[in-house]
């Protein structure tokens, strides 16, 4: 049987637009979200260890805190704050608000700028904390 | 003149046999993933790099235990089908399709079951 849906036209893809800041925060949702399903592995290694036994929690602890682990870490954090204040864009597009063009654009900004704030806020606390 | 059964009517589905239980999980997740992990960052705010015996001792707490366990639930549905819609959309070969949609749920669960099985280990267990 012929493939009938190779002849279909296309609709025009990324390369097409003008690259704009709610185009670009959309596709960096989608980036963060395909890195914190992976990130979750963090997370399970540091609950895991914590519930095998001391040892295993110091060298989870220990590969957390050397400086690779804390860049990894670092990124972390910003890809959740940035992926769940994207994903409070998405709700408030879901209900029926926020598609005025200045607005969302600006929102979009907002996003990029309030997550890398957050980011380095919780970082700060976490510091002075320790 | 309405060709569907008085069943499909009801049902209210059309030929892809679903409606929009996916949209709808994944926005109902995240609404719960909002304060979940507002918590959990706080938590770890507090507890990074403390020694073994007070972050256990925290996560023991019944109350920690439960957001706990409720984050990884939210989490592990949350990114399951999130990761599906990027299978879905990247992806146009139906056999590769297939199995990656098979081991994006493996994995999920595995994660999940790990991450469940420590929780409650520590929380019962110590």
């Amino acid at each position: 049987m012929a493939n009938v849906t190779n002849n279909r036209p296309l609709s025009p893809h990324l390369q097409i637009y003008k690259f704009i800041p709610t185009m670009a925060m959309s596709i960096v949702h989608r980036i963060t979200g395909g890195a914190l399903y992976f990130g979750t592995l963090l997370v399970a290694a540091w609950l895991i260890a914590a519930a095998s036994g001391e040892g295993y929690f110091n060298l989870v602890n220990g590969l957390f805190g050397s400086i690779i682990g804390q860049i990894v870490l670092f990124g972390y954090t910003w890809a959740v704050l940035h992926h769940l204040l994207g994903g409070l864009r998405h709700i408030m597009w879901d209900i029926g608000y926020g598609f005025e063009k200045e607005f969302s654009t600006m929102l979009a900004k907002a996003n990029l700028v309030a997550s890398i704030a957050l980011t380095v806020v919780v970082w700060a606390i976490v510091l002075i904390v320790r | 003149m309405d060709m569907r059964t008085p069943l499909g009517k009801v049902r209210g589905l059309g030929s892809a046999k679903s409606g929009t239980e996916h949209f709808w999980r994944v926005r109902t997740t995240s609404l719960a993933l909002v304060p979940l992990l507002v918590f959990y960052i706080v938590f770890l705010i507090i507890y990074a790099g403390k020694p073994y015996a007070e972050v256990v001792g925290a996560l023991a707490n019944p109350f920690v235990a439960t957001i706990n366990g409720l984050t990884v639930i939210a989490s592990i549905i949350h990114m399951r089908l999130g990761m599906e819609e990027i299978i879905q959309d990247y992806i146009h070969s139906e056999i590769t399709k297939l199995v990656l949609l098979i081991l994006n749920a493996f994995f999920s669960l595995a994660v999940g079951g790990l991450c469940l099985f420590a929780v409650l280990k520590i929380a019962f267990a110590g």
